[in-house]
């Protein structure tokens, strides 16, 4: 399904999709506090910038120079080309340990490769740990944010999943209650597994070690219990040196939720004594992104999610409208590059305001990135005659920079003398309703003038 | 093989070399170390004690906590209060610690980090099984950004080093912030001298 029939789905429920856009633009006004609390930020996100881009540039020696510390600290390093191969490296480290069950922390990799479903089919059981992602897991969903898996739910939806689940009182939706059990719950996951699989958020080419960040401490939990810690990482995870990591931990929480850092910023460099460390570096694709000269910055995030907090599209049409392990703008520009015909309606689905560029903490120009997208796509054949219309709109409008002011006068003029015509397939994001009332926000008024 | 693979892929698609930048000028901070450090651990969820001396410090253990209640630590310093024997067990046996009292290597003011690795922890789940969390440093130890904090490991040898910045924590459930995930529920830090 495409994202404008997605978020038809999710635009069902109008105070829903009101409270799922207040909650993001709170968790996006938090980040703007934290960073203003800051003189050197824009220093930061510059400096960040630049690591990633020298980053870039040498990653091949970066990625040697990575695995041959690793090795020397006693970590066993693979190598996986695609989503296939990781699954079946991770497979087989757990059948050789005999391992049936495994416990998991966030790895937005893991779910691009589809790791779960993989290890299910071949009969391991996988539990998520991350109290986001154990509540959609149990309620049979994919996460719907990189950093908040079950911001597309209410309490009472967590209520209901867990008193099914785990037993808790029907009805009782408090969220302190509610994270008492699944702690007793995930407690006793973390002390029977003898495997434990987590994310990388940076591996430091300088010294082999690699660093997870948590809040709630399941990474540690699972990985300093279990006799087999498996790390997996996308390769532009490498970064030069431990020094850098000061400037990436600035950025990193203050940027995702408006925290000055995560609770925990663990740095595993050897394996503990009768432990088994492994780390799978991934390819899938992004080797090939390196090479489009004008996407390969995508290759610099660090998994922030800012730019969905602050995404007018995401936050009224809700991660799950994107069909990709990584919603958003970001996710719209990765995609693509996985599958074009599959996701050819991501980078359809931004207005260009160009919020997500501006809050970015590694400074990728990701409005530009989804418009250079639709060239690509259209050229190939592979974009939707409706949104093609609205792209041709938007084409002109950006050329021509004095009807880019005038937008929301002219959107505004359209819509109240036009209603049907706003009002209808063209409209995607807004179908389930009448459109309201000619709005104040600078992003309605942009979005209706092309329309 | 994969490796070579990747590794040609690579090398064939990355982009010229840029130099690094240096990194001046990325603190600009004004405040008081210390006092920042105690205002941002509130912020989080812990709690800052400052304290004379570690008779004090155990006084105020004494007067939180029953006998019954299981007391880690591996300072020998607390060895009167506290277990000091079990770093060689099995982590598992943990489980039930309701407080682990450890020292830090120093803190940071901008986000109340305290810099640990796992010859200070003696297991390198304690810190995050335990369900109360005591760390001790001397006043004298906080250093104002990540920056300065990074120059000081810059060459710093560990197997697991972590930064714990308050109690675990939790948002998951419609943003309400609750204190206890599945690491500490609680973190004090004495700030001694
Ligand atoms: S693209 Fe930038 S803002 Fe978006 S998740 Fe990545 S780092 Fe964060």
């Amino acid at each position: 399904m495409k994202h404008s029939e997605l978020s038809v789905t999710f635009n069902k429920d109008e105070d829903r999709v009101d409270w799922h856009d207040q909650t993001l633009w709170w968790v996006r006004q938090k980040r703007d506090k934290a960073a203003f609390q800051l003189p050197e930020w824009e220093l930061l996100r510059e400096t960040a910038s630049q690591i990633k881009h020298n980053v870039l540039g040498n990653l091949h020696d970066y990625l040697v120079q990575f695995e041959a510390n690793a090795l020397k600290n006693g970590i066993t390093v693979h190598w996986a080309a695609d989503a296939d191969e990781h699954n079946r490296i991770v497979h087989n480290i757990l059948s050789k340990h005999g391992v049936q069950k495994m416990v998991k922390s966030k790895s937005m990799l893991t779910e691009e490769c589809h790791l779960n479903d993989y290890l299910a089919e071949n009969g391991i059981e996988v539990i998520d740990t991350d109290l986001g992602e154990r509540i959609v897991q149990l309620r049979e969903e994919p996460p719907s944010h990189i950093v908040l898996p079950a911001i597309h739910l209410k309490k009472e939806d967590v209520g209901e999943t867990f008193h099914v689940h785990l037993g808790t009182e029907k009805g009782n939706k408090d969220p302190v209650y509610l994270t008492a059990a699944a702690r007793e719950h995930l407690r006793e996951k973390f002390l029977t597994r003898k495997a434990a699989l987590t994310g990388v958020n940076f591996a430091i080419a300088e010294t082999g070690e690699f660093v997870v960040c948590t809040n709630e401490g399941n990474a540690d939990m699972g990985a300093h219990l279990a006799d087999v810690h498996i790390a997996c990482m996308g390769f532009e995870k490498i970064i030069p040196k431990r020094e850098h990591l000061g400037v990436f931990l600035r950025l990193l929480a203050r940027s995702a939720t408006g925290q000055p850092i995560t609770t925990y910023s663990s740095h595993f460099k050897k394996p503990r004594e009768g432990q088994e460390m492994h780390i799978v570096i991934v390819d899938n694709g992004r080797s090939t992104q390196l090479g489009r000269e004008d996407f390969r910055n995508s290759l610099k995030c660090i998994r922030c999610g800012a730019c969905m907090n602050t995404c007018p599209v995401y936050r009224r049409s809700g991660g799950h409208s994107y069909h990709n392990a990584v919603a958003g703008p970001i996710g719209s520009i990765l995609a693509p590059n996985l599958d074009m015909s599959k996701n050819a309606d991501l980078p359809f689905a931004s207005t260009l305001c160009g919020s997500c560029t501006n809050v970015c903490p590694v400074k990728i120009d990701i409005h530009d990135q989804l418009y250079k997208w639709r060239q690509v796509l259209v050229k190939e054949g592979h974009a939707d005659p409706v949104k093609k219309l609205g792209m041709q709109a938007m084409t002109f409008t950006l050329s021509h920079p004095k009807v880019y002011q005038n937008g929301g006068k002219i959107g505004r003029w359209f819509m109240k003398n036009t209603p049907f015509l706003v009002n209808n397939s063209l409209n995607p994001w807004y179908k389930q309703r009448d459109m309201p009332e000619p709005p104040k926000e600078s992003f309605r008024e942009w979005y209706l003038k092309n329309r | 093989m994969s490796r070579e693979n990747i590794l040609a892929g690579i090398k064939k698609n990355q982009p010229e070399n840029r130099v690094l930048p240096v990194l001046t000028g990325l603190n600009q901070s004004t405040y008081n170390p210390l006092e920042q450090f105690k205002t941002v651990l509130q912020g989080i969820g812990g709690e800052a004690i400052e304290v004379g001396n570690y008779q004090e410090i155990k006084d105020i253990i004494a007067k939180n906590y029953q006998s019954s209640d299981r007391i880690i630590t591996t300072l020998p310093d607390f060895g009167d209060i506290a277990e000091n024997n079990w770093q060689t067990e099995d982590p598992h046996t943990l489980e039930n610690v309701e407080l682990c009292i450890i020292r830090a290597h120093f803190g940071v003011a901008e986000n109340s980090a305290l810099w640990v690795t796992e010859d200070i922890l003696g297991l390198r789940v304690a810190p995050f099984i335990c369900q109360n969390l005591a760390v001790i440093i001397p006043k004298n130890e906080i250093e104002p950004t990540m920056h300065e904090a990074y120059k000081r490991i810059a060459m710093a040898e560990y197997g697991f080093g972590t930064f714990i910045a308050g109690p675990s924590k939790t948002a998951d459930i419609e943003q309400s912030l609750v204190l206890g995930a599945h690491g500490s529920k609680s973190m004090v830090v004495f700030l001694v001298g």
